[in-house]
């Protein structure tokens, strides 16, 4: 007993200040894109290069669709070099459209609406379903349960049953296989509920957006209510996410 | 020593042969091979199947058996019909592998002792499976005859592939005595996402991204044998500082993740102290990840012809520094776990895989090390720095959970020493070369200890110098069936620890 205890004083007080401070990120990490959307060269390169298929030009307007971008560390789309990342980790939105980015402000997501803010404002509990994520996303949202983010003091929680939860959240680009099962776990959530899609895969299919065996995430299959972005997406920008649903942020 | 009558193909890890000069063997000599390679020792590393490049060409098979005390890789191929010989009876470890052949090229394997599906997709060449389903029926994900066994008080317990927490998708089938589990098993498929056939013809430009992800835990490990393989297909020398970098990569990977196991088994055995601290501490280990690269998980550190990202000055002391700093934590989180009595308790004897269990089922990584058989790539095929500076593979004898949470203790302690000595002799120069392209009609191997165990990757291009096949084999592969046995005559209620004490992959196993 006397050894956890000290333990536990060496081991110190982790919990992070989150929400009322901002984390610090690493230099290195890449969050919401850096670029002007008033592209120069008109050149459309970039709707060729990206692998992904995330950037398009229209009206010599250059976005990128942040639902299929994966952040890459090589990012080969703009021959200019005209793409960098900032440090900017908060990247959720609540509408599809609202992830094709021009540069500027960005969307960040606004609260639900009142009915189910009123509902789910204090306590939210959802139900996690995996279906073809790598298990990054997946150890993302596990890790809010962790001392350091400590998802429940915001009365977040992941249940164990559909039938417990307000919501689901999905990752992964759903599989043919966990297809039914995706939809099985959302109808068994009682109404009126909350979808929320973590990582490119689930908002897109990711990187594997053209495969054979996937659907491209949930966007086609359900109605979702939050988008969260990233591949995977830093555990802040889904706890950040999730506060801004609920109208916490 | 091997008898020279065995007409393999020798290579090293990160070797090449060229097939235009390899013979092909009948299907009798090529079992006899494979079986005698067994028989003095080696293990069966990949097998599979790799359609001929005509229309109506049959399909060829590679065996490639690791023989690990002389750092070899032994190659063999024939070329069979529509169906062969199953040597499953004689050799279990290539269960998996003769199921997953006919499954891909409906190619049946006959007398097969277990010939069901592995993950439920279509045939990728022909019309027909091997089980006769119409063509344009798609196998439904868990349909399959399982084991089952009737009597009085017997029943059986389906769970998943839906589980209670944050966890992937797969489908266990228990048969039970009242509490106590007769047979489990494990039926996965669930997280299939096609991985293989997507890089036919490639590599292309998306395929990094799918390397990193064929199991996201394991990015540097699967990033880097895909690496690899590319390198040994296109003849290109990694420079030095490369390979130090990223062995520093593999490492802190595995220390996340054997420092969150140990926090995740805390955890199920109520023992709360070391499952707090284990969860942050893994973050903290994830953290000098990002600190590299950006990226937690490694996601854009390793490419073809070196890493991404270099280690200034500044950066390699302030990450040495950090490494200290958090050592004495993790170090205190884990004894405190091990020096608990009811936590002992709970882990001695649970879950127990005898040695030779292991050994017939080819079980390799931390699943392995635990039963007493000595399985590291690092130190039996070593690349890069792990030449000069790995010489510390650790085994445990009980095959229980206490011996796999052992061996992942103990691996830590190696792994920050390993940390500290290849960050304090980095070598100068670049860290990353170009890269040309691929050799026409050769075959490469790459073999990576992951933080599971190996993961192998095995490369072959066509007259182009295309990839016309790409098999990747995660640590999981073999070990799923390790869990299986573990459970015989367990209590089910044991079923969450023990399958913790694995630590499996669903989508490394599903690609
Ligand atoms: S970061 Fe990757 S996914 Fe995003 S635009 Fe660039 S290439 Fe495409
Ligand atoms: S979005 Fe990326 S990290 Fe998340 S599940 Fe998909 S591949 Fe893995």
């Amino acid at each position: 007993m006397w050894r956890v205890i000290s333990e536990r004083f060496h081991q110190g007080f982790r919990t992070g200040k989150f929400p009322l401070e901002e984390p610090k990120l690493p230099p290195r990490f890449r969050g919401l894109p850096r670029f002007d959307g008033e592209c120069p060269s008109g050149c459309r390169a970039c709707e060729e290069l990206c692998p992904f298929g995330a950037c398009a030009v229209r009206e010599r307007k250059m976005a990128i669709d942040l639902g299929r971008c994966l952040f890459c560390a090589d990012c080969p789309a703009c021959p200019q070099g005209r793409i960098t990342f900032s440090n900017d980790y908060r990247l959720a939105v609540r509408r599809r459209q609202d992830l094709l980015y021009s540069g500027g402000a960005y969307p960040l997501a606004e609260p639900l609406e009142p009915a189910r803010l009123k509902l789910f404002g204090r306590s939210l509990k959802l139900r996690q379903v995996s279906a073809g994520g790598c298990n990054a996303c997946e150890a993302d949202c596990n890790v809010l349960n962790t001392l350091v983010f400590d998802l429940g003091r915001f009365g977040i929680q992941f249940v164990a049953s559909p039938r417990h939860a307000d919501g689901i959240l999905l990752t992964g680009p759903v599989t043919e296989n966990m297809r039914s099962a995706v939809l099985d776990t959302y109808e068994a959530v009682p109404g009126p509920k909350v979808v929320i899609a973590v990582g490119a895969c689930g908002v897109n299919g990711g990187p594997f957006v053209d495969s054979p065996e996937t659907n491209q995430g949930l966007g086609t299959l359900l109605p979702v209510d939050l988008y969260i972005p990233g591949c995977p997406p830093h555990p802040y920008t889904i706890l950040d996410g999730l506060l801004r649903l609920l109208g916490r942020r | 020593m091997m008898k020279n009558d065995l007409e393999a193909q020798l290579l090293k890890n990160g070797g090449t042969v060229d097939l235009s000069l390899m013979e092909s063997l009948g299907y009798d000599e090529f079992s006899r091979c494979l079986l005698a390679e067994v028989k003095a020792g080696g293990r069966v590393a990949a097998l599979f199947g790799v359609p001929g490049e005509g229309k109506n060409e049959g399909l060829e098979l590679f065996a490639l058996i690791a023989r690990d005390r002389s750092a070899q890789i032994a190659v063999y191929r024939t070329e069979v019909g529509t169906s062969f010989p199953s040597l499953t009876q004689s050799c279990p470890q290539i269960h998996l592998f003769e199921r997953e052949i006919a499954e891909q090229y409906g190619v049946t394997p006959t007398g097969h002792p277990w010939l069901k599906p592995l993950r439920f997709h279509r045939v990728w060449q022909g019309d027909t499976d091997v089980w006769g389903r119409p063509p344009d029926e798609r196998p439904r994900p868990g349909d399959m005859e399982f084991y089952r066994i009737e009597g009085e008080g017997v029943h059986e317990v389906a769970v998943g592939p839906v589980h209670a927490g944050i966890i992937e998708p797969g489908h266990f089938r228990f048969q039970c005595y009242g509490e106590k589990v007769m047979h489990l098993e494990i039926s996965l498929g669930y997280q299939h996402r096609a991985i293989e056939p997507m890089l036919l013809a490639g590599p292309h430009p998306f395929t990094m991204a799918q390397m990193e992800t064929i199991a996201g835990d394991t990015t540097i490990g699967h990033g880097l044998a895909y690496c690899q393989v590319i390198e040994a297909l296109s003849g290109c020398v990694v420079p030095e500082r490369a390979q130090s970098i990223r062995a520093m990569a593999l490492e802190l990977e595995r220390l996340a993740n054997h420092v969150g196991d140990i926090g995740a088994l805390a955890g199920d055995i109520g023992f709360l102290p070391t499952a707090s601290f284990c969860g942050r501490l893994r973050g903290d280990y994830l953290n000098l990840s990002a600190a590299l690269c950006g990226s937690r998980f490694g996601r854009g550190l390793v490419r073809p012809g070196g890493v991404l990202f270099d280690l200034d000055a500044t950066l390699a002391s302030g990450m040495q520094t950090r490494i200290d700093e958090i050592e004495g934590n993790t170090l205190g989180a884990l004894n405190l776990f091990f020096d608990e009595p009811s936590v002992l308790g709970r882990l001695e004897g649970t879950g127990r895989v005898s040695r030779s269990v292991a050994e017939d089922l080819g079980l390799v990584g931390v699943a392995a090390k635990a039963c007493g058989v000595p399985r590291d790539s690092r130190f039996f095929h070593p690349t890069g720095v792990y030449r000069q500076l790995f010489d510390e593979m650790i085994t445990e004898e009980t095959g229980d959970a206490m011996a796999r949470a052992h061996v992942r203790l103990r691996e830590t302690m190696v792994s920050i020493d390993l940390l500290r000595r290849i960050g304090t002799s980095l070598p100068a120069g670049p860290v990353k070369v170009p890269v040309g392209p691929l050799k026409a009609n050769t075959l490469a191997v790459s073999l990576v200890e992951g933080w599971r165990g190996e993961v192998v990757h095995v490369g072959i291009t066509d007259a182009g110098g295309r990839l016309r096949r790409y098999k990747i084999v995660d640590p999981s592969f073999h070990n799923w069936s390790g869990l299986a046995m573990a459970l015989r005559d367990e209590q089910i209620s044991d079923f969450p620890l023990c399958n913790k004490s694995f630590g499996l992959s669903y989508c490394g196993f599903d690609l």
